[in-house]
């Protein structure tokens, strides 16, 4: 709210600057006599360029102090308590800067924390402190800014040229942003992970069988001293993204592709892709919900009936058959475009020779754009496995190394997930896993998904 | 390919004079009818897997459906309330002074209720814990009730609700039926005296969570959705337009562009998890910015439907022919003006089709506002920003979660709403692609 009053301000200031400009750009034209060309560049620009040399320092004090102030402020109000009283956890000094916030914001008329009013004048102090501080360095820049641009506008000046090379820049800085952005997952999970196996050895959390991220809180508890081994997590994730959904969205996905493609009459097309197109939509979460409570049943007692009787309420088959459905409509456009690409003379060929549809699909069409089809399955397996909420919903946290599809398993995804809600303290092997768990099915989505498109691309230079 | 070998490689062998095939003969027939039979089945097949999918979505949205329209009723009773001005603890004259509404605002409902809730006999304790809450609205709408006696419609516990609306088999043993025999009989007395009814649940589509399933709602969620979604569009609209105008229009060809590019494509493969992860690790712990904060997912997300965008508005804009830069950089455009003034408009269809496509995928999306924290018990509507929030998907996720019977219902009939959106929202976008988009 005070970010968006000062940003509300420095666009007004920033206006008037446009307005001085256009206006200087206004009354040179008019000097000049209203010849075209006496004035290089339209008012227009001129008052852009100002505008832009004012607003440009002051947006980055603010986005800075916006960024980094809250952190600041808390540094400052947590520095004011003694080292006795300060919060133990992160997340108990969470709720105490929510309830010094509320009590400064008037939101909150009484603090549970007998902590809370003392903190909140402080915080109130250095919160106006750092605002009024960050607000006029914005306002000495801006103003800086504008004179300085103001003072250089000519006749002759050359503003829309400078305008344009600044907006080249604003799209470069746009454009750098995914760059930025793919450096700070890198970034984050490997400086993560590297204090992960300060902890844990990586071949110990690479080949260890056994997972078990609990460890001990107090040093008299009893048992559980940890075990980082997270292949029974790279089993139940391939298991369950790879081997059951996949047995599913294959199939299904490459059937009701060749239906479509080959056989559909282009109205019926026009309505059942829609259909297809909408089992993609459905939030993740509602599958998960779905999968918890709809299927997980179903499965559970169909075990049953099959006379097994240590049958999981969350099995790994209810939740891979709906991650499955899920990956249908993927897995069916790819195979559609991989057999769109394949030379029409191919397929004409083999009708004309006497072979009918079905053969034509499996003899010459289905080989033909084997290689295309792989590399949509692959994309398919990367989505799979990198998909969170069905298994958290649905499957277990047990991480069991089996391939019976009625019992539990558990996957990296759920394990993140679970490692990284409740309580957290920072500097735990339990939390830190979670991101080694992260970097580990980062590099695995990555790997899969750089092979495939080069399988794709590879497959569609072939034909062209 | 290897398996797209040349003709020319097959050898010239020389043909063997045969006598050719007689299709007449049974042999011949029954193979013809064999191989037909067999396209036959191919072709079932293929429709049988459209029938499964679609079968499955149909399955899915009708246990949605069947289990959560109930969720938008609440069972209501009714109550005869005495307003009586000793037992709210208001006194007569000052209610009528300038003070009023705040005094009645302040007055001890609770104990209006207690009395109320007597004339229920051995039901007494089936109303709901926030029914003083309508005693106080009733009161606050119109003070000249005090001192009168009225007859009020409030809401009843869940267990009530849910038995008034059949969710529980009566006729399973009482241990494994999830509903006690003395709120079973309360209901039957209620019902024998015609003291129940089924309204519109408005605290359902305006409320905030709350620990009761009668008491929950999704106007909290709604609204740090939109809060949330407000950010991401702010960001990712145009940082993923600018991009996509850079790498299309004035990106030199070089290594700068093709790391851009790379990382786009990377970007888009990522799941989204690992996004969660990118805003537990540097917004929150780096940056120390507010954790479970609209603010904070915003911009996770933003990053994470920033390719999406990007991809869709490179093929918009790639789209539109040269002929239209031509003709206006030969009038004495700039490259600047020739993208700003011609290219983004005639591009802006395909542009808003990927850009409502990545929001609804946002707005859909659960797992990375799990990590920041994003699943707080919020039982009041989001103030601001930087405010702790939920989401529509959270709340759905945090009350699948809970235990009690009465959130299945809630949790259909939140999934209900938010689908909904979504569907308007992809609608939305196909007709935009068709309305607007031009083909040269």
């Amino acid at each position: 709210m005070r970010l968006l009053i000062a940003l509300a301000l420095v666009l007004g200031l920033a206006g008037l600057a446009y307005l001085a400009g256009r206006s200087r750009g206004n009354r040179m034209v008019v000097a000049a006599g209203g010849r075209i060309g006496a004035v290089h560049s339209r008012p227009v620009y001129h008052g852009a360029y100002v505008a832009v040399l004012a607003l440009a320092p002051a947006l980055l004090v603010l986005a800075g102090w916006g960024m980094v102030g809250e952190g600041l402020i808390e540094g400052q109000v947590l520095g004011s308590l003694t080292a006795a009283e300060r919060p133990a956890s992160g997340n108990d000094s969470d709720a105490l800067m929510n309830e010094v916030r509320g009590l400064v914001n008037g939101d909150l008329p009484q603090a549970f924390n007998p902590l809370a009013p003392r903190l909140a004048p402080v915080y109130a102090a250095a919160r106006t402190n750092g605002d009024l501080l960050a607000g006029a360095l914005a306002v000495a820049l801006l103003a800086m800014g504008g004179l300085w641009g103001w003072s250089r506008l000519r006749p002759d000046f050359r503003a829309r040229n400078r305008v344009e090379i600044q907006v080249r820049a604003l799209l470069l800085i746009a454009s750098i942003v995914a760059i930025l952005t793919t450096f700070g997952i890198v970034l984050s999970l490997i400086f993560e992970s590297i204090r992960f196996f300060q902890l844990v050895s990586p071949v110990e959390f690479l080949t260890g069988l056994a997972w078990s991220p609990q460890t001990a809180i107090r040093a008299d508890q009893v048992g559980s001293t940890g075990a980082f081994g997270a292949v029974p997590l790279f089993w139940g994730t391939i298991f369950i993204g790879a081997i059951i959904a996949m047995a599913v969205a294959i199939p299904l996905g490459l059937m009701s592709a060749i239906y479509l493609t080959q056989y559909a009459d282009p109205r019926l097309r026009k309505w059942l892709k829609p259909i297809l197109e909408l089992l993609a939509g459905v939030p993740t979460v509602v599958y998960g919900f779905f999968a918890a409570l709809t299927i997980a049943p179903l499965v559970r007692s169909f075990a049953v009936a099959l006379g097994m009787t240590d049958a999981s309420s969350d099995s790994a088959l209810a939740a891979g058959l709906v991650m499955g459905v899920m990956i249908i409509p993927f897995v069916s456009s790819m195979a559609d475009d991989a057999l769109a690409a394949v030379p029409r003379a191919m397929r004409d060929g083999s009708l004309a020779m006497g072979a009918t549809p079905s053969e034509t699909v499996k003899k010459v069409m289905v080989p033909a754009a084997l290689p295309g089809i792989m590399g949509g399955v692959l994309l398919a397996v990367s989505r799979a496995i990198g998909e969170t909420m069905i298994v958290v919903m649905a499957a277990g946290l047990a991480a069991n190394l089996t391939a019976n599809p009625f019992s539990s398993v558990t996957t990296v995804t759920t394990q993140i997930v679970a490692l990284l809600t409740g309580d957290q303290e920072f500097d735990s092997a339990k939390t830190l896993s979670a991101f080694a768990l992260g970097l580990v099915l980062f590099v695995m989505t990555l790997i899969l998904n750089i092979y495939a498109l080069a399988v794709v691309k590879r497959y569609r230079e072939a034909y062209e | 390919m290897a398996t797209v070998s040349s003709p020319l490689a097959a050898p010239a062998a020389p043909i063997a004079e045969r006598q050719p095939t007689d299709w007449t003969t049974p042999a011949m027939q029954s193979r013809i009818a064999a191989r037909y039979r067999a396209e036959r089945n191919f072709r079932r097949l293929g429709a049988a897997a459209l029938v499964i999918a679609a079968s499955f979505l149909a399955f899915l949205l009708f246990t949605i459906v069947r289990d959560g329209w109930t969720g938008f009723q609440r069972t209501e009773t009714r109550i005869d309330v005495q307003f009586d001005a000793a037992t709210l603890g208001v006194d007569p004259a000052a209610v009528a002074g300038p003070q009023g509404q705040s005094l009645l605002a302040r007055a001890d409902y609770q104990a209006l209720l207690l009395k109320a809730a007597e004339q229920l006999g051995p039901a007494d304790g089936t109303l709901s814990d926030a029914a003083w809450m309508e005693l106080r609205e009733a009161l606050m709408d119109n003070p000249a009730l005090l001192g009168k006696r009225a007859s009020l419609w409030v809401p009843v516990r869940s267990s009530i609700d849910l038995l008034a609306k059949g969710k529980y088999d009566l006729t399973a043993p009482a241990e494994s039926r999830g509903v006690t025999d003395r709120e079973v009989s309360d209901w039957r007395w209620l019902e024998k005296a015609g003291r129940l009814r089924t309204g519109f649940n408005t605290t359902f589509l305006f409320g905030a969570d709350s620990t009761e399933p009668e008491l929950a709602g999704i106007g909290g969620a709604a609204l740090g959705s939109l809060l949330t979604l407000a950010v991401t569009i702010a960001i990712a609209f145009p940082l993923g337009v600018f991009s996509a105008v850079w790498l299309e229009e004035f990106a030199p060809k070089g290594r700068l562009a093709d790391i851009i590019e790379l990382s786009i494509n990377n970007l888009a493969a990522v799941p989204s998890i690992i996004f969660g992860l990118l805003g537990l690790a540097f917004f929150l712990n780096f940056a120390g910015m507010p954790r479970s904060a609209p603010l904070v997912g915003g911009i996770t997300l933003a990053l994470m439907i920033m390719p999406v965008i990007v991809i869709a508005s490179r093929v918009a804009i790639k789209a539109v022919p040269p002929s239209i830069r031509d003709a206006a950089l030969g009038i004495g455009a700039s490259p600047i003006q020739v993208v700003f003034h011609h290219v983004l408009p005639l591009a802006l269809p395909g542009i808003m089709t990927g850009t409502i496509i990545g929001i609804a995928r946002a707005l859909g999306e659960t797992a990375p506002l799990l990590l920041i924290g994003m699943r707080a018990f919020v039982t009041d509507v989001p103030q601001g920003f930087t405010s702790p929030a939920t989401v529509l998907p959270m709340q759905v996720f945090l009350w699948s979660d809970d235990v009690q019977r009465g959130f299945v219902e809630k949790t259909s009939a939140a999934i209900m709403v938010l689908m909904l959106v979504l569907i308007a929202m992809n609608s939305l976008a196909i007709y935009l692609r068709n309305r607007f988009e031009r083909r040269w």
